[in-house]
């Protein structure tokens, strides 16, 4: 089933954009853990969002429903994804926009840094994306001589800070007030140095500093959360207002969104604007819904473009039981009661894409090697499953994805790692019943050399400590008793 | 009633006392416990690692050994899990469709201890007698993979003498995971140090829960703080009685070595 054959469709290439990490996820996770002060940032922000989310979800007596009906609306656009983005395609075209297709990360990159070049602009604004996070867009038109501006408050905050993004939705969830306050004294042109901490003061100074930036450029950058094929309309919600000014103010409208944001029908939408903001921020409804379909004439964007992005998503679509993570509408909720996110923030992911989705989408988007830490970054605790609002089976992906890791290993090694021989002689004793009785009496006679244990136990004793074993299994004690 | 036990490798091995307990309880309800020897491991430990077709094995041995029965109990959720939500897929990833179609009929007949109590046997009190003050921790799989629910409190309600005491942000995992604890050995400390606080602030004597696993791993935590508070498996609780002076057979998980 997930043998290579030929055809294959290419993963994300390496040496662009943000999906791969320099270090495996144990090594990365290990300094996130030692920093108390983000430890405490995390706890104190997940949950909170988490409260707010299981209020306003229990409001909605039907949300299983929904979620039922946001799954299946997405498998169903699984099932016929190539027809849904020609549709689409169609759509946009006679809308009066124009479409372009890119395989992976540098040929988006280079499409959107030619369209920029084409209106003369050297400053491009931009709407929180995460497609356009993915392919490291802003370094390639830094690299071009073209500045992107984040205006999303928190990408800001991380884009001054040189920062990197550590949740999908609250990029600088990992700060606290304070360190914001200092980011922009330090960092943001003309600010007034009696800058406090308090929210509104923050909030106003950013506002000051985009005005200047909305009022004076001509090109846009945005993603999109959805785009509707029946219709050819794409659309962006948030909660600040600064996207729709990106959306309507400029000349030139750039999206950049992955092929798997198409869903069929305008009545579908319907579905996704109910989910995602009750899962992700914990609102009854987004504060801004914004949608467009091609050109207005002398309204809004005179030129509008569509990058429909693949980047390693025909991949994932080819995996029969990974093809699940093509669903997620990132709205971070499995993020948000990760009990590993929580601890370890998003950083140690090494991606882009954090946490529980962040573990099944980025090894898949690279191939399972280039990112073979993150499906164990999981203690599977199911905690993400149910949040998800499309039922995502995040854990059962992440186990078949160990699996991937492991055949993968197997077919690149000449010799089975130490783990695989130990997991199959496990496997032997434990087929063969009086093996196994054999190696228990082992371990519980002391009679192995230090706290061994049998199988399938002897992997712990690396890094934990271990019950003494009883004198006597329960074996023992039930074949004693039976014979009295 | 006739009543297969599914003891589970770990507490076969290290926790005896759980599947004792269980044994104990089923027949003082007036149950026959009887008890396959054939059987090991369910293979979760490999499902879960990566290694789906060294658990076909262990599949094919755990529908073999349990398919005569028409009901089989064991004193873990994490394995009634794996029954319920793995046997099938690793026998279907292998091709094998007979044997995931018997692995469904297995799962259909194994319960989870509290499961089979309320469900099956139609009983919350079970005559049970343990006077110590007691909080309860959920287990994720318990709790997400084969939903439990309240089952295991409504059993603990009508324990006489015994004081319930609410744990703290209780449905949080405890950073067991299998291998997780192992490979990310660090997050897994962070997590376990939280639940540790939890079950601190309840001050509670006995923590207990339906899985060994999840026990071992927070009975470790609290012995090395010598912090004075047992965990004890849900099946112990549920067999003490008043004539039984049970409270001296359990809290095993105080000797642990280092
Ligand atoms: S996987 Fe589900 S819960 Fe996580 S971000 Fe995607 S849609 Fe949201």
């Amino acid at each position: 089933m997930t043998e290579t054959f030929l055809g294959m469709p290419a993963t994300a290439p390496a040496g662009v954009g943000n999906l791969r990490g320099d270090e495996p996820f144990p090594v990365a996770a290990r300094r996130a853990l030692a920093d108390a002060q983000l430890r405490r940032n995390l706890r104190h922000a997940t949950g909170t969002i988490r409260a707010k989310s299981a209020a306003v979800i229990g409001e909605v007596p039907d949300w299983p429903e929904l979620r039922a009906a946001g799954r299946a609306i997405k498998s169903d656009t699984m099932a016929r994804l190539p027809e849904l983005l020609e549709q689409l395609e169609a759509a946009v075209t006679a809308a009066g926009g124009t479409v372009h297709w890119a395989t992976d990360a540098v040929e988006a990159n280079r499409i959107v840094t030619d369209l920029v070049r084409a209106t003369g602009a050297d400053r491009v604004m931009k709407v929180k994306s995460m497609a356009t996070q993915e392919i490291g867009l802003n370094e390639a038109l830094e690299a071009a001589g073209i500045e992107p501006v984040e205006t999303d408050l928190a990408e800001l905050i991380v884009q001054l800070g040189r920062d990197r993004p550590s949740h999908i939705l609250v990029p600088a969830i990992h700060r606290n007030r304070a360190e914001i306050r200092e980011v922009f004294l330090r960092e943001m042109p003309g600010v007034d140095p009696a800058l406090t901490d308090e929210p509104a003061a923050l909030a106003a100074a950013a506002r000051r500093h985009l005005r200047a930036t909305f009022l004076s450029t001509k090109v846009a950058v945005s993603g999109a959360n959805f785009a509707v094929a029946e219709t050819g309309t794409l659309a962006v919600v948030e909660s600040e207002g600064n996207g729709r000014m990106c959306l309507t103010l400029p000349e030139t409208l750039i999206t950049v969104m992955g092929i798997e944001k198409v869903i069929p029908t305008w009545d579908d939408l319907g579905v996704f604007l109910q989910l995602l903001p009750r899962a992700s921020t914990g609102e009854r409804m987004n504060p801004y819904t914004s949608m467009w379909t091609g050109v207005t004439p002398g309204d809004g964007p005179q030129q509008v473009h569509l990058v429909l992005l693949d980047n390693g998503r025909s991949a994932v679509l080819a995996d029969e039981v990974g093809r699940q993570a093509l669903h997620c509408i990132r709205c971070s909720a499995c993020l948000n009661v990760c009990p590993v996110y929580e601890r370890t923030g998003g950083h140690a992911y090494g991606s882009v894409y954090p946490g529980p989705i962040g573990a099944v989408l980025s090894p898949q988007l690279t191939g399972v090697e280039e990112n073979a830490s993150l499906p164990y970054a999981s203690s599977l605790c199911g905690a993400c499953f149910d949040a998800c609002p499309v039922m995502i089976d995040i854990p059962s992906v992440l186990v078949h994805l160990r699996a991937r890791h492991v055949a993968e290993q197997r077919a690149a090694r000449r010799t089975p790692s130490a783990e695989a021989v130990a997991m199959a002689a496990a496997a032997y004793t434990m087929d063969h019943p009086r093996l196994y009785a054999a190696a228990q009496r082992a371990a519980g006679l002391g009679r192995i050399a230090g706290r061994a244990l049998p199988p399938p136990l002897n992997g712990w004793t690396a890094s934990r400590d271990v019950p003494a074993a009883p004198p006597q299994t329960f074996r023992q004690w039930w074949s004693e008793r039976s014979r009295s | 009633m006739r009543i297969a036990l599914f003891v589970t490798c770990l507490a076969d091995t290290l926790f005896p006392e759980a599947a004792k307990a269980t044994v104990r309880l089923l027949e003082r309800l007036g149950h026959q416990v009887l008890f396959p020897e054939e059987q090991t491991c369910c293979g979760q430990m490999h499902v879960n690692t990566g290694y789906p077709d060294d658990a076909l094995r262990l599949v094919r041995r755990h529908v073999r050994t349990f398919a005569p029965y028409d009901v089989v109990v064991a004193p873990s959720g994490s394995c009634v899990g794996s029954v319920r939500h793995q046997h099938a897929m690793v026998a279907r990833r292998a091709g094998d469709e007979r044997l995931a179609s018997l692995a469904e009929e297995v799962a259909r007949h194994t319960y989870e201890l509290s499961e089979l109590l309320v469900d099956v046997l139609g009983v919350t009190d079970v005559g049970a007698y343990y006077p110590h003050r007691v909080t309860y921790h959920p287990t994720c799989h318990s709790l997400r993979m084969i939903r439990v629910g309240d089952r295991p409190l409504r059993l603990l309600r009508e324990v006489r003498g015994l004081d319930l005491v609410e744990l703290p942000q209780a449905e949080q995992c405890c950073g067991f995971g299998g291998t997780f604890a192992v490979k990310n050995a660090d997050t897994s400390t962070a997590m376990l140090a939280d639940k540790m606080r939890h079950v601190l602030a309840t001050r509670a004597d006995v923590c207990t829960a339906g899985d060994a696993s999840c026990l071992m791993h927070i009975g470790g935590g609290l012995s090395r703080l010598r912090a004075g508070v047992r965990t004890v498996h849900l099946a112990e609780i549920l067999a003490s009685t008043e004539a039984g002076r049970a409270g001296e057979r359990t809290g095993r998980t105080e000797g642990v070595a280092r």
